[in-house]
């Protein structure tokens, strides 16, 4: 397939906002997974439900948080922020981090009776231990990561609200979409949709095919 | 692993609760206060209106953000017992829903769009329903000097030469071809990092432009229903008068009930509550009735 | 000279009082032997003293310094708890090669790169295994990967070496290359080793010294000759020959 400039203009934003997103998402939610995963402490009951809470956060609330905080009018007002592409990545940090800690957790609880003690008994520190069973839970954390991915590249609300799907500069395959059933150019919306079917397969596929040799290895 | 098990009956239930509330609202989600209101209104009545006995008005977000269809529908629901199903979308999205026969009539503002609809033999039955007018809003400050140009056309000239930031919806809405219509008749091609396209409604280009302190151009209704700082600097041009029509989809499967609704708009019981709408709350009428055949 | 040496223990789960022991010490350069019945609360004591479990009470005096076990924090403990190897029944082996594995220990003790090299290779070779360094160690059969655990452990050169029924599920073969070990690393290092077992002829063999653990007790302590043939109280006669139902 074949596309005006326009149209990989799209979709290379797309790819960039979601892939810094998730970058970051990662270093903020993979170690703080891994810490509530590992370690008991007074409140964290409550902690981790508001981690799961925020992982069926809807979109669009993410949004209109993210927006009054970068309005002029709001607290954040004068970064000038909003309508950027750096906003996008903001919220969807917010969007994918509570999901890369959740997960992140639970695959860090199933290895981590096996491994912690181990670990320990052989002089691991702190740090050491979150890192060694990390990557001991790695098969978990990338899936987790492939969900975060399709979350963010598909999500429309947030980045709509805060982007504000201005043409060449925040204007993604989600917020085209819409424009152009709006404006009736079903064939266009479809073909975008597509578009973003095929970063998801190659994504997900990208990941489970790293997962699937972790798995065979497992089993060799 | 137990908090997974204390949370799971949690997220399922918001998951729930999330999918009944998008099938609530299945065209757009501007769709959803209109929708209920039209239920209550059906609930009221003894007799229920039997599904052959709806229809579905597409119309553009102008007319659904303003109210007005709020005060209209449940009007002619309730002297009628048909019931009005509103999906408010772009006017090319609506001029879309027409030739797709997944609409039954038109409430739509661009009329090179609305003749050439009629024309292809998609629509009949075009009525004039009313106008109002579109204003060029900006910064109090107004940088580009918009207030003491002479027409809208001076205007946009007097923006794209300071290179003052712009924001166009960009959508191919009735509002946008009239944007790009002034800037037709100025001579200009708009281009630049000062014009900026939203590709959004007026409600968050309006927002855009209050955030980015830019011009842009709005009807007089959505920005009426706004609380923004920015500022009218030009109105009453005769190139910024907006007119609207109503047009009956000519492959729809209910004539009567569709030709009931537009003699309603255009009738003096539909013109007289156009023209008293938003005298409450904004000190003046948003619409003009101005019924005509076409 | 005293390597170890615990005061005033008691360990609880769940309320319950699963181990008390008021003074017990280990001399340096010993193989001590742990035996008693199943559920004993032999495997705890192993656990304590390598702060894998925290006591309710208890202090412990080792390597020189003394410590409060019940207030130890994992950071605080990680000095004492480096200079122990310790071996579990079931050693989970990480996703990664035979090497890694076993340079796991100094890698976290931040040793240098090209000193790791050769000190894993020696500890594979005492292990009989340096040809599997590139296998990967979950492939490993169950009497390789224990004795690759027990290579893991050495490997960084532990004054202590505390082993939790090493032995319980292998071969005959692997069992004698494992006790090999212990007693050749025993002899060249002088280390100290406390081994938990079940096998009563093992410890016969290998130990010095024997305690027998009852019920969460310390009901028996002493060279292992004279343990096990004037054995003195009831219980350990009873366990010895086999009458004491675990």
């Amino acid at each position: 397939m074949l596309f005006p400039p326009d149209v990989w203009e799209i979709i290379w934003l797309s790819l960039k906002v979601t892939t810094t997103a998730i970058a970051i998402g990662m270093l903020i939610g993979i170690p703080f997974g891994a810490f509530l995963g590992l370690y008991s402490f007074p409140g964290k009951r409550l902690i981790v439900v508001l981690v799961y809470t925020c992982m069926g956060l809807p979109p669009v609330l993410v949004g209109v948080i993210v927006y009054l905080l970068l309005s002029r009018y709001g607290p954040l007002g004068s970064l000038s922020l909003l309508f950027t592409p750096q906003a996008m990545v903001i919220a969807q940090v917010a969007l994918v981090t509570p999901i890369l800690a959740g997960l992140t957790m639970s695959a860090v609880q199933e290895k981590e009776r096996a491994y912690r003690e181990t670990a320990k008994s052989l002089g691991a520190s702190p740090i050491q231990l979150i890192a060694t069973i990390v990557r001991e839970a790695r098969t978990g954390i990338w899936s987790g990561a492939a969900a975060a991915y399709g979350r963010a590249i598909s999500e429309v609300g947030a980045v709509m609200l805060v982007g504000g799907n201005i043409e060449h500069h925040t204007r993604v395959m989600t917020t085209a979409i819409i424009l152009e059933t709006r404006m009736g150019n079903f064939p266009a919306a479809l073909q975008l949709g597509l578009v973003l079917l095929a970063v998801s397969f190659l994504f997900n596929s990208f990941l489970m095919v790293g997962a699937l040799n972790q798995w065979k290895a497992k089993r060799r | 692993m137990k908090p997974i098990r204390i949370i799971t009956p949690l997220l399922m239930s918001m998951l729930i609760l999330f999918l009944a509330a998008c099938s609530a609202a299945p065209a757009q989600p501007a769709a959803a206060p209109q929708q209920a209101s039209s239920t209550e209104t059906a609930a009221k009545q003894p007799q229920s209106a039997p599904a052959d006995n709806e229809i579905v008005l597409a119309t553009t977000t102008s007319t659904q953000d303003s109210g007005l269809l709020d005060v209209l529908i449940p009007a002619f629901e309730a002297k009628s017992g048909i019931k009005v199903k509103v999906v408010a979308v772009g006017t090319g999205q609506a001029i879309k829903l027409g030739e797709d026969g997944n609409a039954d009539v038109l409430l739509v503002h661009s009329r090179s769009a609305e003749d050439a609809f009629v024309s292809k033999g998609f629509g009949v039955n075009a009525y004039d329903v009313m106008y109002n007018q579109f204003l060029i809003v900006g910064p109090a400050g107004d940088p580009a000097g918009v207030t003491s140009a002479k027409t809208a056309a001076d205007a946009f000239a007097r923006i794209a030469e300071k290179q003052a930031l712009f924001i166009s919806r960009g959508d191919d809405s009735g509002t946008d071809k009239k944007e790009k219509s002034i800037w037709k008749e100025a001579g200009i091609n708009p281009d630049g990092t000062w014009y900026l396209s939203s590709g959004q409604g007026m409600g968050a280009t309006l927002q855009m432009a209050d955030e980015k302190q830019a011009y842009t151009l709005t009807d007089e209704a959505t920005f009426l229903s706004r609380k923004l700082n920015l500022q009218v600097l030009m109105q009453g041009d005769k190139s910024l008068l907006n007119p609207y029509g109503i047009i009956q989809v000519k492959a729809t499967a209910k004539p009567d009930a569709a030709m009931q609704l537009i003699q309603f708009f255009v009738g003096d019981d539909g013109q007289k509550l156009i023209g008293q709408f938003g005298k409450d709350t904004y000190g003046k009428s948003l619409f003009v009735p101005a019924a005509k055949k076409r | 000279m005293n390597i170890l040496e615990l005061r005033d223990l008691v360990v609880r789960h769940e309320g319950k009082t699963i181990l008390r022991v008021d003074s017990v010490r280990f001399e340096q350069g010993k193989i001590y032997g742990i035996i008693g019945p199943s559920g004993a609360g032999k495997s705890t004591l192993l656990r304590v003293i390598n702060l894998l479990e925290r006591p309710a009470q208890g202090s412990m005096h080792v390597f020189g310094t003394d410590v409060d076990l019940a207030a130890l924090t994992h950071a605080k403990g990680l000095p004492i708890q480096r200079q122990m190897g310790f071996v579990a029944q079931k050693p989970a082996m990480f996703h990664a090669s035979v090497f890694d594995n076993v340079a796991m220990g100094l890698r976290y003790r931040g040793e240098d790169r090209a000193a790791i090299r050769p000190r894993v290779l020696a500890a594979l070779k005492l292990v009989d295994l340096e040809h599997a360094a590139g296998q990967r160690a979950d492939t490993l059969s169950g009497g390789e990967a224990q004795r690759i655990a027990l290579a893991r452990a050495l490997v960084y050169e532990p004054p202590l070496l505390l082993l939790d029924e090493p032995t319980a599920s292998l071969d005959p073969h692997n069992i004698a290359i494992f006790e090999r070990v212990i007693q050749t690393i025993h002899q060249t290092r002088r280390t100290t080793i406390l081994i938990v077992t079940h096998n009563l002829a093992q410890a016969r063999r290998l130990t010095h010294a024997c305690l027998f653990i009852h019920q969460g007790r310390i009901v028996e302590c002493g060279e292992t000759a004279a343990v096990f043939s004037g054995a003195a109280c009831r219980e350990l006669q009873d366990f010895i020959s086999g009458r004491m139902i675990c």
